[in-house]
């Protein structure tokens, strides 16, 4: 059992070197976190600060312009261009000049005095049909304030209902908040299931894995030593995202470091596994790379990295029970914005369990009938 | 073998011998991809399987959210706010006892939603002064805003019921009310860009990826030293990496122009011919960002993280392609002006759904023009230098 274990180490240790004795290895696989929660945590937001937006007043009463004051007012729409022709209109939206067009009746004012509903014609650009609802969201807002506003300086009665609304474990919405924990898992994957697909299959292509076999290593050791040192490049790697987004972006971690990374060495040991059963497949690091590729793709697309896993059809549903990712990122997120312990995340771990026994498994028996 | 000792060749046989050349590399290349199933993994199987999860299953609509309903008063009111969200298709609900059991059940993830009805609902409707407390679940900000706007419509609709009237009705005063029209895509479909940008991605991937691969394995075997040996010069190598791909990135693209077609029905408003020569330059550009990778780097392992992480990912999260680049930093946007999939992006939104508008095709083609040539300089001065 110590041999074993001494074996193992001395396997942990020369992949170690052979992973970071190139600086410029080392320097991605370290860097590449940072760099990238860096990046990612700015550009992804689906929140709207800055719509550029024209304007065809045809009433230029006092209620339009109030109506228009509430929308400049919003730090979100920017007026570009007060027009008075459509045609103009049109040409902005085209050349993407504007994404939103407000249109005011000629009778706005006069409607509203009446008691009438008063139309504020709307046109968005529908090339990203998301922007656009998002802005048009954000237009109704507005005119529902502009007409509590109304409403109370002309003493009529305010709606009966009010709605009150809070958001537990992100105040503000923020997509960052959301977006950078689900880094952590993401990148983490990418890197340690290459490397762990990576690195039999080099061997293999070298020539020295026959080598290897003809010394006193048992499959089973081999596996060990192979997956070791990618799970703890991948720890480090999360260490690194998690840095990021707790001194850079300041978002409170609510949970508990333990809990965290149980929940990430688990995840890593079934990304590990899978790369290794890829490994075992695969003729060459080509060929390991670019299967390696086609699973992280539907991994990271199908995880709710970027779109919810509760609005795809059942059938994409059930597929994402074999995804790693996705209880990963569940379970970040839970941890770091909940602040669950580990009796409430049962349903993310025994999955990537059985992930982990699955694969490793499969690679072993792979590695041990390739001996024969 | 052309151009023998003793008889200097002319220019014409020298270029047949050059294209002979080419020809034979191109060869050998085409054959080399034919026959890895790795080669068909990428070029066929990941753009279809693409082509479905873009298609079928990425969406940020929000249907049968789950939300706890807490009811510390049982007056008729306040069951009326409860059926509001029973019937409403866009809630699954469940009964709470009581507001710590509701957060039991937020925590552990069951519900996405809690709507409370306080204990003095019904008297202080009576006094017209009566609020619906809703807490959201702010993990998913963009899925929380979405419930919020659901909860606020059926509150609305129970206090309208409450009221004896139609929501929205005239009678309740004047009011502004916003009519909307979605250009390019009436129909509010979101397939309507995901599809675009999913041939942006799929082009990258083939493009970029792929070659990069390709070109790392050569460096790192020596064959690539092993053919600037033979009379082959390195414009005509650079062709032959180049050609095969290329024509693997077309078929990617015909076949998203195929399923954006005839399997989720998104309009194509521009011309034909002009996305095809669009989509040309930006596969010139992703196929020249691989080589230049790889011959930089000469390592599979760091020419296959660094086109995933300079190439891919710039291409699905700093192109516009879902998240809207004038919302973010201006640092950022500095940065994604430096991401070639930002232009195909445009080009190819503005084509499908807006149709030929020069004044949007021609200063992205030319960028992406510009890029090519200077990637393409790059690769042919990376790939000269490490000769010696």
């Amino acid at each position: 059992m110590l041999a074993s274990l001494r074996r193992v180490l001395a396997l942990v240790h020369k992949e170690l070197l052979a992973v970071l004795k190139d600086a410029r290895t080392r320097n991605m696989l370290l860097l590449q976190p940072v760099l990238q929660c860096l990046l990612f945590g700015y550009a992804a937001t689906l929140d709207l600060n800055n719509v550029p937006y024209a304007v065809i007043d045809r009433d230029r009463s006092a209620a339009a312009s109030a109506l228009l004051a509430k929308l400049d007012g919003s730090g979100v729409f920017h007026r570009i261009a007060n027009l008075t022709d459509i045609g103009d209109a049109r040409r902005m939206v085209d050349n993407e000049t504007v994404l939103v067009v407000v249109q005011i009746a000629p009778d706005f004012q006069r409607r509203l005095s009446a008691g009438e509903q008063a139309p504020v014609q709307v046109i968005a650009d529908g090339r990203n049909s998301n922007t656009a609802g998002s802005a048009l969201g954000y237009i109704d807002v507005a005119v529902q304030s502009f007409n509590a506003d109304w409403a109370r300086d002309h003493g009529l009665p305010q709606p009966p209902l009010q709605v009150v609304t809070r958001a537990w474990y992100n105040a503000n919405l923020e997509t960052r908040w959301n977006l950078v924990p689900a880094l952590v898992g993401t990148i983490t994957m990418m890197s340690t299931l290459m490397l762990a697909a990576l690195s039999v299959a080099r061997e293999r292509e070298e020539g020295t894995f026959d080598q290897l076999l003809v010394t006193p290593f048992t499959p089973v050791e081999i596996m060990a030593g192979k997956a070791v040192p990618a799970m703890m490049i991948g720890v480090v790697q999360a260490t690194n995202a998690l840095l990021v987004a707790q001194l850079w972006f300041r978002i409170p971690f609510a949970g508990s470091y333990v809990t965290l990374y149980v929940g990430l060495i688990l995840f890593l040991l079934a990304a590990v596994g899978i790369g290794l059963f890829v490994s075992s497949i695969a003729a060459t690091m080509q060929q390991a790379m670019l299967y390696a590729f086609v699973l992280i793709m539907p991994f990271a697309l199908l995880s709710g990295l970027t779109t919810p896993i509760s609005s795809m059809p059942q059938i994409m549903q059930d597929f994402t029970a074999i995804n790693p990712l996705r209880y990963a990122i569940d379970l970040v997120h839970r941890v770091y914005l909940q602040g669950a312990g580990l009796d409430l995340l049962w349903p993310d771990l025994w999955p990537m369990a059985i992930i982990a026994a699955v694969t490793l498994g499969a690679a072993a028996w792979m590695f041990r009938n390739r001996l024969e | 073998m052309i151009g023998q000792a003793g008889r200097p060749p002319r220019g014409a046989s020298l270029l047949v011998a050059k294209v002979r050349r080419i020809l034979a590399l191109i060869r050998k290349e085409g054959r080399q991809v034919l026959r890895d199933p790795s080669s068909f993994a990428i070029g066929v199987v990941l753009p279809l399987m693409l082509i479905v999860l873009f298609g079928y299953a990425m969406s940020l609509d929000v249907k049968n959210a789950p939300v706890a309903i807490v009811l510390q008063d049982r007056s008729t009111e306040a069951r009326e706010i409860a059926a509001s969200f029973q019937l409403s298709p866009y809630f699954e609900t469940r009964q709470a006892g009581s507001m710590a059991e509701a957060q039991g059940l937020m925590l552990s993830g069951k519900v996405e939603g809690i709507v409370l009805v306080q204990s003095n609902f019904a008297r202080r409707a009576a006094l017209g002064d009566a609020s619906v407390q809703i807490v959201v679940n702010g993990i998913d900000g963009n899925t929380a805003r979405i419930i919020e706007a659901y909860a606020d419509a059926a509150v609305a609709q129970a206090g309208a019921r409450a009221a004896g009237e139609d929501p929205g009705a005239a009678g309740t005063g004047g009011q502004a009310v916003v009519e909307d029209q979605l250009w390019f895509n009436s129909a509010d479909d979101s397939r309507y860009f995901l599809v675009p940008g999913l041939i942006v991605l799929i082009m990258t991937l083939i493009g970029a990826f792929m070659t990069s691969m390709v070109v790392a394995r050569e460096w790192e075997r020596g064959t690539f030293e092993a053919l600037f040996v033979t009379p082959v010069r390195i414009d005509e190598i650079l062709v032959s990496k180049i050609v095969p791909y290329f024509l693997l990135g077309m078929g990617g693209l015909l076949l998203c122009m195929a399923s954006a077609r005839f399997l989720f029905e998104v309009p194509f408003r521009g011309s034909f011919l002009i996305l095809i020569g669009a989509s040309m330059l930006y596969l010139l550009v992703s196929v020249a960002m691989g080589l230049l990778v790889s011959s930089t780097l000469k390592s599979q392992f760091l020419a296959s993280q660094v086109t995933l992480v300079a190439t891919f990912m710039p291409a699905l999260m700093l192109s516009g392609f879902i998240y809207d680049l004038r919302s973010v930093p201006l640092a950022i946007r500095l940065v994604s002006y430096l991401v070639p999939a930002r232009y195909f992006v445009s080009l190819l939104q503005t084509m499908f759904l807006a149709g030929d508008v020069w004044s949007v095709i021609l200063p992205n083609a030319a960028v992406m023009a510009v890029v090519a040539t200077v990637m393409l300089a790059l690769t042919w001065r990376a790939t000269r230098k490490s000769l010696g």
